[in-house]
């Protein structure tokens, strides 16, 4: 198996001007190896998603793409508040985003789900007051 | 792999290779070569930015002269409805379509009425069920185009009809020949008077799977001087096109030769409809929607000219001049006693109706860096380091546009690292340091007496 091709990004807490930099960076990547753009855009609104989850609602994280040749492991990590009920925040439409973020045209209730919807592989786990980890996979020839 | 036609040529002699023209292209499509500026044909949109920022008017539009019209008995001028914005209100649409006829075509027929067809059935399609939302007008073929290149995944959001040129040139066409029974299809040509030179390439090389309707473009810039003097001026004149004008365009197709003009005949309700224009603007929406970054957006007019049509490229008037004509135009038809959105032929309908299975467009998988997706992620690894290497200023000495493409033409081999003048000048360097160097290293015969060494 080769090595994977790393890209790795610092999130920041309320950075919005810094949201879309990943997602637009790996699918540059994605398009110059010949994958499919409807898997390119399934990665694309997985990791966006995943940046705008960081960026609303913890602390500050990273997010980190995996790129081989058959997939795409998007690994996002980030410390703050984690999700009391994983299970609840899986569900459309339920959002705990603030009116500002709102406002902002974000912390619509469907971050997790799209993220899931996006990938063939979704892993989630999170410890309240601690942070959040989510591992994606999405394949490139599905 | 295909052969393609692009409406954009070059007048070598003209060009100084600089860099205005890469710079400002929205798909990278051109490099400079041996002092000259080259178009990479398959990634081409046809936009015309090159043709407007070139400061030494190198590039032109490669359109039809009216004389290309002589092989044809019968002729057909369907003006855009951007054309009225050449001229002062205080010529009447009528005196410049009696212009054309006067001009020397038998018939002329506004494209503004196919846009009217147009204008209803998006409307009506706007309202289906299962559309896929938000709807993206076809009517620019340099969006279309861009998004054939670059942005496949959005085809299905396309309006799946013929835009309104088409839509014109079909019904022109069957008119012609029921009006005129002598007359053989191959005898008819039908011409759009326009200032785009993205249509040039969709008449010869078409958008969808089937044949344009169309036989040529003659640019607004080609046919302004001699129009201005055709129009005319006396009732001798006007009379010379008596009975020959049909019922006129309503403003509801008038208004798609401006930016906002589409929104505006379908009445979208406030908050669903966005206008967006100017082709680097259009890029940077079709990035969003592709991303699905968008919510509660049912349509979406894109136009790759700043204000729409008016600011073409093969335009005479300045784009706000123009603008502002048109506008002026459109809202004293809106106060008119034939102030009506459209007025609409049953008949022109069912010529539309009949060819809606014609849209789907073609897409053009981009070529990736390599067949195998190993090597080629290892050689977007590469083009990471080479990027790393170059100075990161863009300046376009090399004849790319950005550092970020030469590194990628370098890892493709059309490029090599010291086209980078910077890199070039660290290689110069590094050869004269080598070369004082070995200047300074003398065999030991050589040695000088001082420098002796002890076991001597």
């Amino acid at each position: 198996m080769s090595e994977p091709m790393k890209l790795e990004f610092q999130l920041e807490q309320d950075n919005f001007d810094f949201a879309g930099v990943p997602s637009s960076r790996i699918k540059k990547v994605l398009q110059q190896i010949g994958v499919k753009n409807e898997i390119i855009r399934r990665v694309a609104v997985a990791s966006y998603e995943a940046e705008i989850n960081v960026i609303i609602h913890s602390l500050g994280g990273s997010i980190k793409a995996l790129i081989f040749p058959d997939r795409t492991e998007l690994y996002l990590e980030d410390i703050g508040p984690g999700i009391p009920r994983v299970d609840l925040a899986m569900q459309e439409g339920f959002s705990t985003a603030t009116d500002k973020i709102r406002e902002k045209g974000f912390g619509a209730g469907m971050g997790l789900p799209n993220m899931k919807r996006c990938s063939d592989e979704f892993e989630i786990s999170s410890e309240v007051d601690v942070g959040t980890k989510i591992k994606m996979i999405i394949f490139h020839n599905k | 792999m295909e052969t393609f036609f692009r409406s954009v040529g070059l007048k070598a002699d003209r060009c100084k290779g600089c860099v205005s023209c890469i710079k400002r292209c929205p798909t990278e499509a051109i490099r400079i070569r041996e002092g000259k500026a080259h178009i990479i044909e398959s990634k081409c949109i046809d936009c015309g930015e090159c043709i407007r920022v070139c400061p030494n008017q190198a590039k032109f539009a490669i359109t039809n002269h009216l004389e290309d019209t002589d092989i044809y008995k019968y002729n057909i001028a369907l003006p855009a409805p951007s054309l009225f914005s050449q001229f002062e209100l205080k010529y009447s649409v009528e005196a410049i379509l009696c212009g054309l006829l006067r001009l020397g075509f038998d018939d002329v027929y506004e494209v503004a009425k196919g846009a009217e067809i147009v204008a209803f059935k998006l409307k009506e399609y706007l309202r289906q069920d299962g559309v896929p939302k938000p709807v993206i007008s076809n009517a620019c073929p340099a969006c279309v185009r861009l998004m054939q290149i670059s942005y496949p995944e959005l085809i299905p959001h396309l309006l799946p009809y013929e835009p309104p040129v088409e839509v014109a040139a079909r019904i022109a066409r069957t008119r012609a020949l029921e009006n005129n029974p002598l007359l053989q299809a191959d005898d008819i040509g039908v011409w759009f008077i326009g200032p785009c030179p993205a249509k040039m390439t969709a008449v010869v090389h078409p958008l969808t799977e089937k044949s344009s309707n169309l036989n040529g473009v003659i640019a607004v810039s080609t046919i302004y001087g001699k129009l201005h003097k055709t129009i005319p001026r006396t009732d001798a004149e006007f009379a010379e096109c008596d009975n020959r004008l049909g019922e006129l365009a309503r403003w509801g197709g008038v208004t798609w030769g401006v930016a906002g003009g589409e929104s505006d005949s379908v009445d979208s309700p406030r908050g669903t409809g966005l206008i967006v224009h100017g082709i680097h603007h259009v890029k940077e929406m079709f990035e969003q929607l592709s991303d699905m970054k968008l919510t509660g957006v049912e349509h979406v007019e894109v136009l790759a000219c700043e204000s729409g049509c008016v600011g073409g490229a093969l335009m005479v008037q300045n784009r706000f001049v123009g603008e502002h004509n048109l506008r002026t135009r459109i809202d004293a038809m809106k106060t008119d006693k034939n102030a009506d959105r459209f007025s609409i032929d049953g008949k022109n309908l069912e010529l539309m109706e009949m060819c809606e299975s014609c849209a789907p467009v073609k897409i053009y998988q981009p070529v990736p860096i390599d067949e195998n997706m190993s090597e080629a992620l290892r050689k977007v690894e590469q083009m990471e380091q080479v990027l790393k290497q170059l100075p990161g200023l863009d300046c376009g000495s090399c004849g790319s546009p950005t550092c970020k493409v030469l590194a990628e033409d370098i890892i493709r081999g059309f490029a090599a690292e010291t086209d980078c003048i910077f890199k070039l000048r660290e290689k110069v360097r590094d050869m004269a340091r080598a070369m004082v160097d070995l200047a300074e290293h003398l065999p030991p015969s050589f040695e000088k007496s001082e420098d002796k060494r002890d076991d001597c």
